[in-house]
């Protein structure tokens, strides 16, 4: 049913169609209304879920590792400096195979403080195991959530999942979303089945050490089965497409690449943005295309060489820093680029909130004709 | 095959870790002055102290480290820790 | 009841030889029994007991890190809860994950009133990293990082009160007890687990390694322990001291003089002013807990 909601609480709905059994969670801005509209659901048995006000997002995840080992279907959100106080147990929750989903309304990390969007949280969590889907608008957001779980819960992957969407611009918009009804949800989305739990019917040790015999072939098979999702989460979508229309099954979405000389690379909403001035510029008889990154890990290496590879340039927006060396986005795309002559440029832009516009789409593809590129972008002129 | 998922396991493998390859000190049982009290049982760290069919106790040197608690606190003084020959 | 024949610690673990910490783990499976779920924090029990894949727990445990246990377990009785299940959640942790690292967590956890027993095997330091000074390590202690030194009599704090800190959350139960006492430590731990709430145990588990002494004398130093007054044996019901083992009462030498930790107390030279100190802290506890067995005057 189509609703005019805001996208956080379009996520707290479809999320509780879910059926999560447990949910903990801490409050920070811009992700509170989501555990905010849970707590309600919960207060007002509409979602069955024991709901563990916690004391801090480092136990917040904490007793969703605890929960999901123990058998249930969990779920969390968080954001920023949360995200980063739950480090140490988000490589915890992966390395355990622990289906987890979070959401993350994204936003900068400090210092300095900053509450508003950038994707520097998440992105610092690549190397984690948890695999990261990027939402371009609250339809995909929302509906992403129900997907990470089948991901997640597949006894072929059983790895924890981000959903990430933009902080404040998609978490408190206002769209309309069609939410898809709980009848619906259910049929696409089965009982969790954990592939083994904390039972004294059938003991089993979680979360033991392994020493140098062992540790190597750990971390090789959590790589495995995060590259296995890639496969896993195609099915996932394209079963949800057929279920309900909406098609997400493309690791990467291309929008008017077909002939595209110069082609951005982004993730997360600035992709609207993009895909309007793509129109403007197309208009104007300028050749420029997108590839959005839907699902940032697995990463889509082959997807975006094959997508990229008639191009003549290719312009990275990157809405995060790897500080002392490139957009994180970037560093990736280059490497999957490796062996082509096709120069990869980066822009870091829209860092902690920085509005970025269609002109400044606009301006970037004009920078990246004239092969100047790798650089942050807009910067205000006491610095330059 | 490959490993168990996530680092788990089942119990029973730790037996595989024979511990009493550690020890120094042996412990021997003097059943003619055992009461039967249970005490070496009760405080031993490895757990590795049963009870026979006649209640007398006996070791699994397989397990026993030889730390001596046993023999330290058996009531009856029914147990002395000797250097083991190997 | 309990069955508490049922050995449900595997033989085999890497425990030094005389653990106290590996005899706490056995004694408190065996009050609590087989329908028990352990949630470990890191830490020397954690190690000695689960390299993969050799498992000394026959009840299902998990580990995650060194300062979650509790928001673990916390997840883990939420779950069972809302799957009707009956198993009873048991944390086991150390005293540096207990007083110093886990501190936020506990107290959340406590807050919340989940239905576990939380068990801290108190060896006083991080003896897993080496010796270090934990918030449990007691007054005058030589450890790795409290060394004694020409201008150093070794750790310069008393221990944390962490009964006295859990009890003030509401906890329900809240005992100490010791791996002298293994009669008491397992009906200890068997009235925590059937106590509904948040539940604290700490375990008084002597350490040859840290504290510098024979495996063999594990037992006799705990029970000096008890004997100086320097660890009370105590229970308390919803705030209010309801048991404390009493004894009749010897001279805190008689245990300090038995460990490598406290040896700069005697050598080179006996400083009467320290010992006098921690005599009176001694004394501070037989007089708060009333431990003193009043010997009838011929």
């Amino acid at each position: 049913m189509m609703e005019i909601t805001e996208g956080s609480h379009a996520i707290a709905k479809i999320v509780a169609r879910c059926r999560p059994q447990v949910v903990s969670a801490y409050p920070i801005t811009p992700q509170t209304h989501i555990v905010e509209a849970l707590a309600d659901y919960v207060a007002d048995c509409k979602l069955d879920a024991d709901y563990i006000t916690v004391e801090n997002e480092m136990s917040a995840l904490s007793a969703c590792i605890g929960a999901s080992a123990a058998g249930s279907r969990v779920y969390s959100a968080t954001t920023s400096q949360g995200l980063a106080l739950m480090f140490e147990a988000c490589f915890n929750a992966a390395g355990m195979r622990l289906p987890i989903i979070m959401s993350i309304a994204n936003r900068a990390l400090g210092a300095p403080l900053s509450i508003w969007n950038d994707q520097q949280d998440s992105i610092s969590l690549r190397d984690s195991g948890w695999l990261q889907f990027y939402a371009e608008d609250n339809q995909e957001a929302t509906d992403m959530h129900i997907i990470a779980y089948k991901v997640a819960e597949d006894h072929s992957v059983l790895l924890p999942v981000f959903v990430c969407f933009d902080g404040f611009i998609l978490s408190h918009t206002y769209e309309p979303v069609d939410m898809l009804p709980q009848e619906d949800v259910d049929k696409y989305l089965p009982k969790f089945t954990p592939y083994e739990k904390l039972d004294a019917e059938d003991p089993i040790s979680f979360g033991m050490y392994a020493t140098p015999e062992y540790y190597h072939e750990f971390r090789y098979e959590i790589d495995r089965a995060a590259k296995r999702a890639a496969d896993v989460y195609r099915k996932a979508a394209k079963d949800f497409a057929g279920m309900f229309g909406r098609d997400y099954s493309g690791l990467i979405e291309e929008y008017r690449m077909e002939d595209a000389e110069t082609a951005i690379v982004a993730m997360g909403s600035i992709c609207g943005t993009i895909k309007d001035a793509i129109d403007e510029m197309r208009d104007a008889g300028k050749k420029v295309g997108l590839v959005r990154i839907r699902v940032f890990r697995p990463f889509p290496d082959k997807e975006i060489a094959q997508a990229l590879a008639k191009t003549k340039r290719v312009a990275v927006l990157d809405k995060n820093i790897s500080l002392g060396s490139k957009g994180a986005v970037a560093l990736e795309v280059k490497d999957a680029m490796y062996g082509k002559t096709i120069p990869v440029l980066y822009y870091i832009l829209g860092l902690g909130g920085r509005d970025v516009r269609k002109r400044d789409i606009a301006a970037i593809v004009a920078l990246a004709e004239k092969g100047e590129g790798d650089m942050f972008y807009g910067l205000r002129k006491e610095v330059l | 095959m490959g490993l168990a998922v996530g680092c788990r396991a089942k119990p029973g493998k730790a037996r595989d870790n024979r511990t009493g390859s550690w020890r120094v000190f042996k412990p021997s049982f003097d059943r003619g002055k055992c009461t039967k009290c249970g005490m070496c049982m009760t405080l031993c760290p490895e757990g590795c102290i049963h009870q026979t069919e006649e209640e007398f106790v006996e070791p699994d040197y397989t397990y026993c480290k030889g730390c001596g608690i046993c023999g330290e606190e058996c009531p009856g003084e029914a147990i002395a820790m000797k250097q083991e020959e190997k | 009841m309990v069955d508490k024949s049922l050995e449900l610690f595997d033989s085999g673990h890497r425990a030094c030889g005389g653990c106290g910490a590996a005899l706490a783990a056995r004694l408190v499976l065996k009050g609590a029994g087989k329908n028990t779920i352990v949630v470990s924090s890191t830490g020397c029990m954690e190690v000695f007991s689960t390299p993969y894949p050799e498992t000394a727990w026959k009840v299902p445990w998990i580990h995650s890190l060194f300062e979650n246990a509790a928001a673990v377990a916390s997840g883990v009785e939420a779950s069972l809860k809302k799957q009707g299940r009956t198993e009873k959640v048991v944390i086991m942790g150390g005293d540096g994950a207990t007083f110093d690292i886990g501190m936020i967590c506990i107290s959340g956890a406590f807050e919340r009133g989940h239905d576990f027993t939380y068990i801290c095997y108190d060896n006083e330091a991080y003896m897993n990293t080496g010796i270090q000074r934990s918030g449990a390590t007691p007054y005058d202690a030589s450890t790795t990082t409290s060394p004694a030194g020409k201008c150093s009599f070794g750790n310069k704090r008393p221990k944390k009160d962490m009964p006295q800190i859990l009890a003030a959350h509401g906890a329900p139960y809240v005992a100490t007890a010791s791996v002298a006492y293994p009669a008491d430590l397992m009906q200890k731990v068997e009235k925590a687990i059937n106590t509904k709430g948040p539940c604290y145990l700490q375990v008084h588990a002597p350490c040859c390694t840290g504290w510098g002494f024979e495996g063999e004398q594990t037992i006799a130093i705990a029970k000096l322990a008890i004997e100086t007054g320097l660890w009370v044996n105590f229970e308390m019901i919803d705030g209010k001291v309801a048991k404390v083992k009493k004894v009749v009462r010897k001279p805190v030498e008689e245990y300090l003089k038995t460990q490598k930790r406290f040896r700069h107390l005697f050598k080179p030279k006996r400083q009467d002013a320290e010992i006098a100190a921690i005599q009176a802290i001694a004394d501070r506890n037989a007089e708060k807990y009333g431990i003193d067995i009043k010997l009838k005057k011929e």
